[in-house]
Parts: C-alpha cells; sequence; structure tokens
C-alpha cells in the first residue's frame, strides 16, 4: 500500500515518471530531473557509418526514441585545400578546389574560375561559346548530383535499388563527362578564361543520344518513390524548418526552396548567360524531407530543359574560340590523342617551335610561372546543385592566390541539422541529414 | 602406389592452401570505408553498368566484424587515421586492405598538414591502386589482383616462410633514392 | 597601415567632389625581393634585387557607384540615430571591381550587422559566411575576418564587411546572435586563423583534430608535407620549393 497522497497523479498513463519531493524551488527540481534523467544515452553515429553520407560524426543525446540534443562533428576529411592553393598557380588552383565538393566539381570549378576572371577583370572577354559549354556542364553535373542525392539517400534507408538506378542514370552523364573532359570525375576542365578545350567532334548528337537514358532513370526514380506509401511515411511531416530559421542559418538550395521562397543565385544574380536561358524555379510550401526530394527532381527536369537550350546555342556557335583572346592568360594547351595516347597536338608544336616566338614564350610562362592577377579581392557566387556557393579570393598582384575560401553550401546547410532533428525521431536522422545532402568533401575541405 | 591409385573417382587430391584460397577469395565483403571522391566510383563499381555483385561484393558490410575487405577509398585526415586503425582491427581475421586512389595509397595531390601521406603509415596494404579517382574498371582489376593473391596465398610454416623471405628482399632492395630511374 | 593622408570625415565624403580613378590612394600590404619566391635560391640573374610594394586597392572616395552610395548613407544615418560616430565606425570603404568593402571597427561589428540586417533600405538577411585572410605584412591589423552578407529583397545586392585584429590580441565579438548562420563560419575561422569570437555559445574545432595545436592556414603554419622520393631525385614539398610569387 503506498504512502496516501492528497491527490492523485496527474495523468493516469503508464510509464510516467513521477517524482516525489518535499520543498524546493519547482524550477530547480524539474532542471535537475532533466538533468539526471537516467533514460538518457549518448550514442556516437560515428564517421564510419553507411547512412551519414560520408564521414560524418554525429552526436545524439537520445531520450528513448527522441532525440534530446544533436552535436554535428565535422573535420574527418579536412585535407587543407584553400591552403595548398596559396602555394599553387591560379591554373593548378582548379585542380585543387575541384575535388572539395566531389559529387559536383564542376560547379566548384566554375566559381573559382568565375571569381579569377574577376579579379582580372575580363568576365566579358570570355568568349560565348566558352560560356555556353559551362553551362552545359554545370547542368549535367546538377543532374548528376541531385541523382547521387536522392539514389544515396534510398540506399540509407535500405532501399538498395534506388541507389542502382540512380548510379545507372548517373553513369550516361559520366560518359558525357568522359568524352568533353577525359574524366568521369574530378576533371579540372573549366580554366580561367574559358575551358581547356573545344568539345570533341560529334559531342552534341552523342549527348542528345544519352539524354533519353537520363531522363528514362529519373523518371524510374520519380516513379518509384513519389507515390510510393512507406517513402511518404518516412519522408513527410518531420525535419521541418521554416523560411526563417533557414535564412537565419544560412540554409540555401533545394532545402530552403522547398520552404517557397525561390532563392536561385542563377536568376538573383546571372553568370555565365543563365539571364538568356529559359527555366524556373522551383518551389514548394514545406520543407520535409520529401518536398525537398520533389524540388530535386524537377530540377533536373529544369536542367534538361536548360541542357537542350545550350545543345542548341552550341550548335550554333560551332567553331567560336572557347577560351580568352588574351595570349598573356589564354591557357595555351590545344590537346588532342596524339600517338603516345596523350598531350599536346602536332599542330600545336610546330607552331610554338617552328612558327611564332610569342606562342613559344606564352606557353613557356603560363605553364612555369602563371599568369600575374593584379591584387584585390572578389567574392563570386553561384548555384551550386546544393546551394549558394560563394568563392573569396583575395590577389596579392602574384602568380600564386594570396587566399581562397570557398563558401561551400553543404558546410552552411549541415549547420540546420540539429534544429530539423531535435525533437523527433531517431530514424527520422537518416531521412533529414540525406535531404540535406551534405557531401563532406565540401563540408571539410 | 599408393593412395593416389586406390583412390575412387571424384575425389579430388589437393593441398589445403588451394581449397582455402579458393573459398577465401570468392565473395569477400568490403566495409564501408569510402570516405572521398575515390567512395563515388566505389559506390559507381556497385552500380548496374561495373557490377562489383559478380564477385559477391554488393554487401558492404558497416559492420567491420563482418568484413573481409577494407577498400581504404578517399584521403585519409589526421582526424580520421585513429578511426581507420580502430575498424581495421575490428575486422575478423582474415583481411585484407585495398588502398585504392593516390591520396589513400600516397597522400596523393594533397601533401600537406591535413592528410596522412599513404593509409599503409596505419594499416598494412595489399595492393595498392593509384587513379585520381581510379575508374571502376581499374579497381575491379585490383580486386581480381587481390583475388590472384589471396587464391595463392601461403599458410601456416609456408606462411611465415614467404613472410621472412619478403622481409629480407626487402631489406636487401635497392632504397628508391639509389635508383636511378630516366635521370640517370 | 601606412596612410599618406588622414582619412577625410563622413561630411566631408558625403560633400567633397568625385576624386578621379587615377588619385586612388592604395594601401600597402607587404613588400616583395626578387624575382621568385625563395631568397638564397642561388639565383644570379640579378633580379635578386628587386624590390616590389604590394599594395591592395585603397580607400574609395564618393560617389562609389552603383548602390553602393545609397547603402552608404543609410548606414551612416544609422549609426548616427544611434549615437555613434561614423567615422569611428567605418574605417574604410572600398570600391573596387564591382564589389564595395567597409572596413569596421572590431568594436562596433554587432551593431553594423544588426542595423544592416534590419534597416528596412538595407535588409541584408543572409550571412555567407565569415573567413578570415592573414596579412602578417599589415603590422598591428594581421588578421582579418571577411563577411559576406546579402541582400535578398534588394536585389541580391552584396556587401563585404571587414575588420582587422592585432595578432597580439585577436579577439572580436560575435555576430552570432544577428546572423545565427555564422555558428560555425566562425567556428572555422577561429579552428583556421586563431581569430577568437567573444560571446560565441561554442568555439570549438571545425577542421582539426581537438587536440591540435596552431592554426593551419596563418601564413606563419608551414604547409607541412614530406617530400616526395622519385628514382633519384627528391621534390622537396609545395612550401619549400623554389617557387614563383
Amino acid at each position: 500500500m503506498s504512502t496516501p497522497h492528497a491527490t492523485g497523479p496527474a495523468l493516469d498513463q503508464p510509464g510516467l515518471r513521477e517524482y516525489t519531493t518535499s520543498g524546493g524551488d519547482w524550477a530547480d527540481i524539474v532542471s535537475d530531473a532533466e538533468r539526471i534523467s537516467e533514460e538518457r544515452i549518448v550514442v556516437n553515429m560515428g564517421p564510419v557509418h553507411p547512412s551519414t553520407h560520408g564521414v560524418l560524426r554525429l552526436i545524439l543525446d537520445i531520450e528513448g526514441e527522441t532525440i534530446k540534443e544533436l552535436r554535428v562533428s565535422t573535420g574527418y576529411l579536412h585535407t587543407g585545400i584553400e591552403k595548398n592553393m596559396e602555394y599553387r598557380t591560379w591554373t593548378q588552383g582548379v585542380t585543387f578546389c575541384t575535388r572539395m565538393d566531389y559529387v559536383a566539381p564542376i560547379h566548384n570549378e566554375v566559381a573559382y574560375c568565375l571569381a579569377v576572371e574577376k579579379l582580372l577583370g575580363i568576365t566579358d572577354q570570355i568568349p560565348e561559346r566558352a560560356s555556353q559549354i559551362r553551362v552545359l556542364m554545370m547542368e549535367l553535373n546538377r543532374i548528376a548530383s541531385h541523382v547521387v542525392a536522392i539514389g544515396t539517400g534510398g540506399n540509407e534507408l535500405g532501399a538498395t535499388t534506388m541507389m542502382t538506378i540512380a548510379f545507372r542514370g548517373r553513369e550516361e552523364i559520366l560518359r558525357i563527362f568522359e568524352r568533353v573532359t577525359g574524366l568521369r570525375m574530378n576533371h579540372g576542365y573549366i580554366r580561367p578564361g574559358g575551358v581547356a578545350q573545344d568539345l570533341p567532334a560529334g559531342t552534341l548528337d552523342y549527348i542528345r543520344e544519352l539524354l533519353p537514358n537520363v531522363q528514362r532513370d529519373i523518371n524510374e526514380l520519380m516513379d518509384l518513390t513519389m507515390a510510393n506509401p512507406i517513402f511518404k511515411l518516412r519522408q513527410q511531416k518531420h525535419g521541418y524548418i521554416s523560411l526563417a530559421g533557414g535564412l537565419a542559418l544560412g540554409l540555401t538550395g533545394p532545402c530552403l526552396r522547398a520552404t517557397g521562397y525561390p532563392l536561385d543565385i542563377r536568376k538573383l544574380v546571372p553568370y555565365c548567360g543563365y539571364e538568356t536561358y529559359e527555366f524556373d524555379v522551383v518551389t514548394k510550401d514545406y520543407s520535409d524531407p520529401y518536398n525537398r526530394a520533389w524540388i530535386r527532381f524537377h530540377e533536373c527536369f529544369e536542367s534538361l530543359r536548360i541542357i537542350y537550350q545550350a545543345l542548341d546555342r552550341l550548335e550554333a556557335s560551332e567553331g567560336s574560340p572557347v577560351m580568352v583572346a588574351d595570349k598573356k592568360i589564354a591557357w595555351p594547351a590545344q590537346l588532342s590523342i596524339g600517338g603516345d595516347g596523350q598531350g599536346n597536338s602536332l599542330d600545336h608544336i610546330r607552331e610554338i617551335m617552328g612558327t611564332s616566338m610569342e606562342s613559344l614564350i606564352h606557353h613557356f610562362k603560363l605553364v612555369t610561372e602563371g599568369f600575374r592577377v593584379p591584387p584585390g579581392q572578389v567574392y563570386q557566387l553561384i548555384e551550386h546543385a546544393k546551394g549558394v556557393m560563394g568563392v573569396h579570393l583575395v590577389s596579392d598582384g602574384g602568380t600564386l592566390p594570396y587566399r581562397a575560401h570557398f563558401r561551400d553550401p553543404s558546410f552552411a546547410n549541415l549547420q540546420s541539422l540539429s534544429m530539423m532533428t531535435e525533437g523527433g525521431q531517431l530514424a527520422d536522422v537518416v531521412v533529414t541529414l540525406a535531404s540535406i545532402d551534405p557531401v563532406l568533401g565540401g563540408v571539410d575541405r | 602406389m599408393g593412395i593416389e591409385e586406390k583412390a575412387p573417382a571424384g575425389i579430388a587430391l589437393t593441398t589445403i592452401e588451394n581449397v582455402v584460397g579458393l573459398a577465401r577469395r570468392t565473395s569477400l565483403w568490403p566495409v564501408t570505408m569510402g570516405l572521398a571522391c575515390c567512395a563515388i566510383e566505389m559506390m559507381a563499381t556497385g552500380g548496374p553498368r561495373f557490377d562489383i555483385s559478380r564477385f559477391g561484393m554488393e554487401v558492404f558490410r558497416a559492420s567491420p566484424r563482418h568484413a573481409d575487405l577494407m577498400i581504404v577509398s578517399g584521403r585519409v585526415s589526421h582526424r580520421m587515421a585513429p578511426i581507420l586503425r580502430t575498424t581495421y582491427d575490428s575486422m575478423m581475421e582474415p583481411k585484407w586492405v585495398i588502398s585504392m586512389g593516390v591520396c589513400a595509397s600516397s597522400g596523393g595531390m594533397f601533401n600537406n598538414y591535413a592528410v596522412v601521406q599513404g593509409c599503409d603509415h596505419i594499416v598494412p596494404v595489399d595492393i595498392y591502386l593509384p587513379g585520381c579517382p581510379p575508374r571502376p574498371e581499374m579497381l575491379l582489376n585490383a580486386i581480381l589482383m587481390l583475388h590472384e593473391q589471396i587464391r595463392h596465398s601461403p599458410l601456416g610454416v609456408n606462411r611465415e616462410e614467404a613472410a621472412r623471405r619478403a622481409e629480407e628482399a626487402a631489406l636487401a632492395a635497392t632504397p628508391t633514392h639509389d635508383m636511378k630511374g630516366l635521370l640517370a | 597601415m601606412s596612410d599618406v593622408t588622414p582619412t577625410p570625415t563622413p561630411d566631408e565624403l558625403v560633400t567633397a567632389p568625385p576624386v578621379p580613378e587615377s588619385a586612388r590612394r592604395l594601401d600597402v600590404i607587404g613588400q616583395r625581393s626578387g624575382m621568385f619566391g625563395r631568397i638564397g635560391s642561388g639565383d644570379t640573374t640579378g633580379f635578386g634585387g628587386l624590390q616590389r610594394t604590394v599594395t591592395m586597392p585603397g580607400n574609395s572616395t564618393p560617389p562609389f557607384g552603383s548602390w553602393f552610395d545609397e547603402v552608404y548613407e543609410i548606414l551612416v544615418e544609422v549609426l548616427r540615430e544611434q549615437g555613434l560616430d561614423p567615422a569611428q565606425v567605418i574605417e574604410k570603404a572600398v570600391a573596387d571591381r564591382d564589389e564595395f568593402t567597409l572596413h569596421i571597427v572590431r568594436t562596433h561589428i554587432v551593431t553594423v550587422c544588426r542595423a544592416l540586417r534590419d534597416d528596412q533600405d538595407l535588409r541584408f538577411e543572409l550571412c555567407l559566411g565569415v573567413s578570415g585572410v592573414h596579412y602578417p605584412a599589415d603590422q598591428g591589423r594581421e588578421l582579418h575576418a571577411v563577411y559576406h552578407i546579402m541582400s535578398l529583397t534588394h536585389g541580391g545586392r552584396l556587401l563585404r564587411l571587414e575588420v582587422s585584429v592585432p595578432d597580439a590580441d585577436p579577439h572580436l565579438p560575435s555576430v552570432v546572435d544577428v546572423y545565427p548562420g555564422n555558428d560555425w563560419q566562425e567556428r572555422e575561422t577561429w579552428d583556421l586563423f586563431g581569430i577568437v569570437f567573444d560571446g560565441h555559445p561554442a568555439l570549438t574545432r571545425t577542421a582539426m583534430p581537438d587536440d591540435w595545436v596552431g592554426h593551419p592556414q596563418r601564413k606563419d603554419y608551414p604547409l607541412g608535407g614530406i617530400p616526395v622520393e622519385y628514382k633519384g631525385a627528391t621534390v622537396p614539398p609545395a612550401d619549400t620549393r623554389r617557387n614563383f610569387s
């Protein structure tokens, strides 16, 4: 027989914790009870985890299945890229910055090259064909990035087929990249002043041939997910953030567009001629993982629209230069596959060795020393696949950058993970994390 | 003469090394040690086009206790190094390591304060695979070479003998410093 | 900072006649000697005696161009309303390459950020982050923290705020109360440069291990790296090689 009480317990729920006190400040008692709560445990979702989207460490304070506190620990992929770039020429910097967000490397390259061109003051001298190629490559990369995001998100939930279909579609895009740049990933193709070399003959037809496959795979992914009741149950109505919260936390990209605000740098501060392309900014009204996935799918379709427009323009501008005219900046190599399987085209070598002394000098100076950039600092924004990417470049007049800082969208987006998941269920952490889609190479740089 | 003449047809006469080699090399399960860009190529290898599943390897085990193979794919930062070692130690013998990509093999293009210059500073590596990132076909080639290595790996006393000979050869070999390459 | 003539007060700035481009004063951030980046490299070309002054684009005077004047005038007005002397808050205003940079005195950075965010004609809602730049030659003002803020309401205006702190006392008030998104960015700046943000809720390392000593992206921190051996040759790490700069 328990001690008689003046009043019974407030609620009749089983398992509800009861505290018996005698005097003391109510607020103190409650906060002490919270603090020493026996059922609260700290769980580590370590850097090696199939569902943390990379080497990310999450430290979760959970009580039962509810997350009380979520702390994010980054830095497991810190590579010192920004410091490394201070010891390489402006052109060599491209190969470093490309490896930050390795799922969408072209975007990193374009942001960096646009910033260098801004510092040089040659932004309006970039040939139109180079800008068109940049747009084409960026939009292809946007599709590849979104498709990886959705596919790996599905894989982390256990739906392996989503990953296989996503990677099948991405392979088509990687074949296009390989044809144009020579590499499937981490291309080093966009150079300050333009692009490294023109599209090889027949590329445009090749792209037109492969794009329907990409579209088919995106459609297949949509069919698998958007009406799937399990997918909807897992992805809707949690992991929410409001527009005010998102903007305050610096959240950008599909996560912010899902709240309803059409923030897209391609429309706000256009670059590479985006103001001349016809496309819509996709938004939704409630930012939960389902809507973010929906937005990513529809952004892929918008990207396809842009790609078709770019292909038409590239057909029209066949034969135009793809590098800035100023020979003191333009990367001199005209690459082609020679007898030994690599290297400069024989015509180019004949020219620099036989015909033009200036070409030889330019080639020598550019390859050994690099071009010099007048002192100053710039900030270039682009709409990266994951959000708003900013590149802050400081030049001290030399051939090496004085400081290169990349405002990576994944780094800023990941901050809002705590906001989105605390108070929710443990299983939703994985889903929310996948919907933010951080790429740890960009987060840690 | 001996048992080889009297044994009924259908019994294969072989050595334990052969049997064990055949058994171990099939269906090696990798642990999810995907670090950076090479991890994406590793995932692409698991995709339908390159299909690592034909070797029985599409099950990337999250728990190192279930895994046989660690494909270190990507740059190992100093913060990640202890975790890499812990994961390696948690794996059960027999275990193998493929160091995928130049960053894992030697630090790659990142010769700086933040990156361990080769994961062989931390874990013993069986196959080094260069590339930035290596194509999925290159990864499959590395896996096939590993299969060959496993198929013919010695056991027991033979293994100790092989290790001793390898160490003697390494001690007697010319250091890289003294080798005359194309510059000589 | 080497200033040849004193900075004009804001009153003078608003009424001063436009100054031609060529008269813009430059800011010295360092001296470089020699043709190549390394001294004592056995350079016999004679370029070893070359002395070059490195200058950044310096203070500009109004009119700055496009929307810069509007923002500058409104900010000056808001600061005056709050009882602050704009000349004591804004050290410099630089308009260069279509971008506007305001150098702010460190004690007032939170006030300025709040004014920029809240005033309806300024409305710089989105903070794109803070990063550091280390100018070891800028005596007394070595560490610069650079903030980029963007106004979405007013069509994507991008403004840069630069705050300089000395190496000896690298403290700076945190703007996390105004722009919560700056949380991790400030942690990263602390981690890589050693700029301490006072008032930050949890200033811990983001990139390096928690017990790391030193701030890697400072100019006096070595790149770290090992010499790479080839057959018959060794290539030293990038920061000890002879290079062109």
